[in-house]
Parts: C-alpha cells; structure tokens; sequence
C-alpha cells in the first residue's frame, strides 16, 4: 500500500514537469523541469529496488547531463537570462498533440489488452544484491555482460573526443 | 506491490508527452530535452518489465544501465553540433539550418 503511494506521488511529479517542460517557453525552465523528471524517475527505480541503477540515474543524468544542458544553455543564448522566448505556432502544436494523443491511445489498448500483464508474480521487496550485479557486468560467461561494458567504455572515449573536435573554434 | 501496468501507462504518457514536446518545439536544445524524456520512458519501461515480470533476471536491469550511459554521451556530442550552429548560424532554431555547410 505504501509503494502504491509513493507511486503515485512520483507519477504526479514526473507527469506534471513533463508537461510544464513541453509547454513552458523559456529553455531555461525546461532544463529545470527536466531535472525534477529525472528526479523522480530515479525514484521509481528506487521504488523497484534496483538502488544502483536509481544512483546511477541521478549521479549520471541528474549530475552530469543537466549540467550540460545548463552549460549549452548559457552559452548559446545570452538572451535566456533575461528570460528568452520561443514563439509556438498553433498549428504544429495542433497537430503534435494530435499525434502524440493517437499514439497515447494506440499504445495504452495495446499495453492493457495485453496477456502478458496476468503473468506478474510476487516480487519481494529486496534489493537487488550489489555482488550479482558486480559479477554480471565484468563476467564473460551467458547473461553477463563484459562486452558491452568495454564497447560502452570505447564508445564513451569516442564520443569525448567528437564532441572536442566538433565544439572547437576553428581558426 | 505495484502492478506493472501502472508503470507501462506512466512510460507511455512520458513517452508521448516526449513525442509532442519533440514536433511542437523548434528550439534545438528543447528538442534534445523532449529527446530525454522519450528515452527515460523507454528505461522505465525496461526496469518494470524486468522486475515485475521476470525478477530472477537482470536483462533489463543492465539495458537500463547501458542506455543512461548511452544517452548521456549523445546528449554530449549534440551539445557540441548545437554549439557549433550557433557559432556558423547566429541562432539556435532548426529553421535557420538550410545548409550542412554555411
């Protein structure tokens, strides 16, 4: 019952900055309603038990990618402080939240007509153990997951340097 | 316990509200920002579906941890080219972008 509360709580609070994050027209407080999106999405995760993966969401995005959003923010636009605007034009908010309502519904019968929501067994709330998961991502046997940590590791040291090379000043 | 589908419903109402923030923007960075909503939906859904429905396995769990650290090295190489806009463009909207090159 108290994780039926929490639930709600928090799907109330990332609903509610998604929607003020999308309409508001100021970029800056976008950025700001994103942060409380990740917030409470870390949250959730908590919520399920998966604590690593709720620490990683709030060290990685809530730390790190809103930080460079900030830093994007302040550096391309000078107006935003004094509150810069962006104009939207009605039709293409007409015909966005047209889309995204058709989509909404598709996707809400698809998910709720379902079978595979019957199959929900008990879960206990235990944490998710930190040594299963140390062994699952350095391990090489099945259903562990070296390879992709070392591929995420390279590519992460490719996306470093693209993202000098194309942010430099050129002479 | 939480039921899954409450989960599914919030992701898809996070991942559409995503979508319709992706069309009716046209600031770069707004786009981006919609961009992250659509792929924290996405992690959402993989988290529930992996511990609601099939708890002994961690296959969701570790999609979850690859995608955060993926999207934020996106997120760092788009912030460089949108930079980089602004510097060639003056301004920070997709309309201004006609050409690859100025």
């Amino acid at each position: 019952m108290a994780n039926i509360v929490m639930f709600c709580i928090l799907a109330v609070v990332i609903l509610g900055s998604a929607v003020l994050c999308v309409t508001t027209t100021r970029i800056m407080r976008a950025a700001t309603f994103m942060l409380f999106v990740l917030f409470g999405v870390a949250g959730l995760y908590f919520l399920l038990d998966y604590t690593f993966l709720g620490a990683a969401q709030i060290s990685i995005y809530a730390g790190g990618v809103t930080m460079i959003y900030v830093f994007a923010i302040q550096l391309v636009s000078k107006r935003t402080l004094q509150g810069m605007v962006e104009r939207m034009k009605g039709s293409r908010v007409i015909f966005g939240a047209f889309m995204s309502l058709v989509g909404l519904a598709t996707v809400t019968f698809i998910v709720l007509k379902n079978k595979f929501i019957c199959m929900a067994g008990q879960v206990m709330d235990t944490e998710v153990p930190m040594a299963k998961i140390g062994t699952a991502l350095v391990g090489s046997e099945k259903y562990q997951y070296v390879l992709p940590f070392e591929f995420i590791s390279v590519f992460l040291l490719a996306c470093i340097i693209g993202g000098l090379v194309v942010a430099r000043k050129e002479e | 316990m939480i039921p899954v589908q409450y989960f599914l419903v919030l992701s898809a109402l996070l991942f559409f509200i995503g979508v319709y923030g992706f069309i009716s923007r046209r600031n770069l960075i707004a786009m981006l920002i919609s961009i992250e909503l659509v792929l924290n939906a996405v992690d959402i859904n993989f988290a529930a579906i992996n511990r609601l429905l099939f708890p002994g396995l961690n296959e969701g769990f570790f999609m979850t941890l690859f995608s955060i650290g993926v999207s934020a090295a996106e997120s760092a190489v788009a912030i460089a080219i949108i930079l980089n806009v602004y510097r060639n463009f003056k301004s920070d909207t997709v309309d201004s972008i006609t050409n690859l090159k100025r």
